[in-house]
């Protein structure tokens, strides 16, 4: 396989960002209440990735390596707001939607993570391809959690109802609870499939294993209390 | 208004518990919460610089973001203002008060990365609170955050001896738990009066 197409077979489906690695669970427990919020949160994080993994990847030999995460840290942040900012004017509805989880991209892991990981070791295009495929990961990921919940909750899938009429949708599932119940019953399946998955890293560690800054807080962890 | 920031700090600590209802604050929730010591340590950690980073997010954005017109900036000085807190605390702790360091230190890096500061941070000014609501509302946040993780913690250490099928071990497992205890949490939704 092409080293590109290989970058985006990588990131929706051997190193799936959200039900592989179980990197940014916030967003994908707090969004995924209706499909269309889970492709506007993926899509959003998708442009905030690539451009991210692009910049970081331009940069990778001006950046000090010393102060390379604080600089991350300043790059992410103004594509976040600038998409921010033109979510707001052109897709409102989305922007209420979504609401502080927008401004919350900024510490999505897997942006940190794959800049750290990825861009600033590749080339330009290997890493906007890689960001590609990590977002379209999430994407899809977050896509099938919100319509899980959105069909269980809600009775619709994208929107349109599916229930013949008498049928009561299990309200809880659009309800924060559900989201919880969602994902432990998709890791579960996954299990049960035998799907290895990095869920002990989530349930053990808490640190998310490749994001710069998680990382360093669990060697540091680790070194203290001796595990 | 005193009855008002009684609310808030409730209101913050559960009615809109930030980890069982809002979703900020996971990797740490679900990570740290296997022992009931660490939990209780994180929690302490959190409560320290939740209360610090929304009095100087908001001091920031009251005194120099809103009047030069720069709001649409706070999402870059948040982030940059809490990491740089972060480390301060850590080193002011580590020279003044060690045994405090010794028990928080730790967590603290983990807590820069943790969305739940931010995510306060930027609520407090989207809800337009003044200072003394922004720290205790951030205050309210990190007592709901510390509730909600020594409770998981405590329910861990039981479901840890249990005799589960293969498939739920694991995260599985601890993500019911957190479902359970996120409809316990939303009683408290009769308490906003």
């Amino acid at each position: 396989m092409n080293k590109y197409l290989e970058r985006l077979y990588n990131g929706v489906v051997k190193e799936n960002p959200t039900l592989i690695l179980m990197l940014g669970m916030c967003p994908t427990l707090a969004v995924s209440t209706r499909a269309m919020n889970g492709i506007g949160m993926g899509l959003s994080t998708t442009a905030v990735l690539i451009l991210s993994n692009l910049v970081i990847s331009l940069m990778r030999k001006v950046i000090p390596d010393q102060v390379r995460l604080p600089a991350y840290i300043v790059v992410v942040a103004s594509l976040v707001t600038v998409t921010e900012l033109l979510i707001e004017a052109y897709l409102p509805s989305l922007y209420t939607a979504l609401g502080i989880y927008i401004p919350l991209i900024v510490v999505n892991c897997i942006i940190l993570g794959r800049a750290e990981a990825y861009a600033n070791k590749h080339t330009p295009l290997l890493s906007v391809m890689d960001g590609v495929g990590m977002g379209l990961g999430f994407t899809l990921a977050l896509t099938l959690a919100g319509l899980l919940r959105e069909a269980l909750g809600n009775g619709t899938a994208f929107g349109v109802p599916f229930l013949p009429a008498g049928v009561e949708p299990m309200g809880i599932f659009v309800q924060p609870p559900g989201a919880f119940l969602i994902i432990a019953l998709i890791i579960a399946v996954m299990n049960a499939l035998g799907i290895k998955t990095r869920q002990r890293k989530l349930v053990e560690s808490g640190c998310d294993g490749v994001c710069a800054n998680c990382a360093k807080a669990c060697v540091k962890s680790e070194e203290v209390t001796g595990k | 208004m005193n009855h008002n920031l009684i609310l808030i700090i409730i209101s913050g600590a559960l009615i809109n518990n930030v980890v069982l209802n809002q979703f900020l604050g996971i990797c740490s929730f679900l990570g740290v919460s296997k022992q009931m010591k660490a939990s209780a340590s994180l929690g302490g950690a959190v409560i320290f610089v939740i209360t610090i980073a929304s009095a100087v997010a908001s001091l920031l954005y009251d005194f120099v973001l809103a009047p030069l017109g720069l709001d649409f900036m706070k999402t870059i000085v948040f982030i940059l203002v809490i990491a740089a807190l972060v480390q301060v605390v850590e080193m002011f702790l580590k020279k003044k008060s060690p045994a405090v360091y010794k028990a928080l230190g730790i967590y603290l890096p983990l807590i820069t990365t943790n969305c739940a500061v931010l995510g306060v941070a930027l609520t407090n000014v989207q809800d337009g609170y003044n200072f003394i609501e922004s720290v205790l509302s951030g205050f309210g946040t990190a007592v709901g955050y510390t509730i909600a993780i020594v409770l998981l913690a405590g329910i861990r250490s039981r479901i840890h001896e249990e005799d589960l099928p293969a498939p739920l071990r694991g995260a599985p497992i601890v993500l019911i738990s957190a479902a359970l205890m996120s409809i316990a949490f939303l009683g408290f939704s009769g308490l906003s009066f």
